[in-house]
């Protein structure tokens, strides 16, 4: 899970530098906070909320929230195309590049679920929000996600 | 043309519909063209994400500075009460951080020797033990050689043809395998028990990606599809198992 929780702090926020001193700010934390870890909980759910926390306070963190818009509604939701298909086999490279384009909330709930195969209760757990929150994020941030990876391919609508 | 159920789409695939919601969206996609190329782009974007997900590295030297700092963390609390806990915190935080090493480099592994399994049968005069198209037949087989019961789905409107199974053994604990054909693709379908320190999912860049895989747990148990055929055909394979176990 070290790797994990350092892929995920780098995807964050988006420097190694950076990453670092998160990943090594979330495990002092879990061990000067152990004790409110509640056995029989999920542990890897603890220590990534610990991290994502810890990330919200960071300087890469704060910079994000302040360069997103607060609204949820703004701006991300983009039209469906159920006929659609992508015409190609997807790129690496063009996957990751759609993946850092996204807004940091879209980003963690589909890294969490697709990357980390957490279910929605972990996640809501992990970020703190309502289940609900958590598959509305999924949903436009895959569509976004979708949209990007049309534009960058050619993939007709319809 | 936009359809209602599509919004279900999601869930579906990420595995968070109750069981009567999943029957109903499955039955739906088999009947609605709309649906199901949204489903198979979806499912090839969230593969592809799983792909490309893993990109940033640790250094060695780096880890190596999370541990120590762990355990300087240990040595500054133990003038401080409690000291038991202290301990008792650092350790687990220790351990956590070795198996987490530990998961990194098995990582590969666990994948690969599933892709293996599959590559040997493959090669073998005798790829199966049972060999059987009937699932009557092969499952019962099993019951002597595991320690876990499973479905084996209905076969015939499918694509896919029950060539049969042998018992082998994963990560040290029995494991069923059944052999699937296909036209000229073979596709195994490995059942263990998940003990959820295995990650079989496949590595990019590793030799034997170039075998796919589907994964899914139902019931204590891990089912994993391992084949040369295209991600969506794994996945037919896959719901099928998957409308058997709940059946």
């Amino acid at each position: 899970m070290f790797a994990a929780l350092y892929n995920f702090a780098h995807w964050l926020t988006q420097s190694r530098e950076e990453a670092e001193d998160l990943v090594q700010e979330t495990y002092l934390k879990a061990f000067k906070g152990f004790s409110s870890f509640q056995p029989g909980t999920n542990f890897r759910a603890w220590i990534y909320r610990i991290l994502r926390n810890t990330f919200l306070t960071s300087r890469a963190g704060l910079h994000a929230r302040m360069t997103e818009p607060l609204d949820e509604e703004s701006g991300w939701i983009l039209s469906e195309t159920p006929e659609s298909r992508l015409a190609a086999r997807l790129d690496r490279r063009l996957i990751q590049n759609a993946l850092e384009r996204l807004p940091v909330r879209y980003r963690e709930v589909i890294l969490l679920r697709d990357l980390e195969e957490m279910n929605y209760q972990d996640i809501a757990n992990t970020l703190d929000v309502p289940i609900g929150t958590v598959m509305a994020r999924l949903s436009r941030g895959r569509t976004a996600m979708r949209e990007q990876l049309r534009a960058k391919t050619g993939g007709g609508r319809g | 043309m936009s359809c209602a159920w599509s919004a279900k789409i999601d869930q579906y695939l990420d595995s968070e519909l109750a069981d009567a919601e999943w029957t109903e969206v499955h039955a739906h996609l088999h009947a609605c063209e709309s649906c199901i190329a949204q489903m198979l782009e979806r499912l090839q974007l969230k593969q592809a994400v799983k792909d490309a997900g893993p990109r940033y590295l640790a250094n060695p030297e780096f880890r190596l500075k999370v541990e120590r700092s762990v355990e300087t963390g240990v040595k500054g609390r133990i003038f401080r009460a409690p000291l038991v806990a202290g301990i008792a915190a650092a350790a687990a935080l220790l351990v956590f951080i070795g198996f987490s090493l530990h998961s990194a480099k098995t990582k590969a592994g666990d994948f690969a020797e599933l892709a293996d399994l599959h590559a040997s049968a493959l090669a073998s005069a005798n790829p199966v033990d049972v060999v059987s198209d009937d699932r009557h037949t092969v499952k019962p087989w099993f019951e002597s050689k595991v320690p876990f019961a499973f479905n084996l789905p209905e076969l015939r409107d499918s694509a896919f043809v029950l060539i049969g199974g042998r018992s082998v053994y994963f990560g040290q604990s029995p494991c069923a395998q059944l052999l699937f054909g296909s036209s000229k693709h073979r596709v195994s379908v490995f059942i263990f028990q998940n003990r959820g320190t295995q990650d079989t999912r496949s590595v990019p860049g590793n030799s034997i990606a170039t075998f796919g895989s589907e994964t899914w747990d139902h019931g204590g148990l891990r089912y994993v599809v391992v084949g040369d055929m295209g991600l969506p055909d794994l996945h037919r394979l896959m719901e099928l198992f998957r409308a058997a176990a709940n059946s």
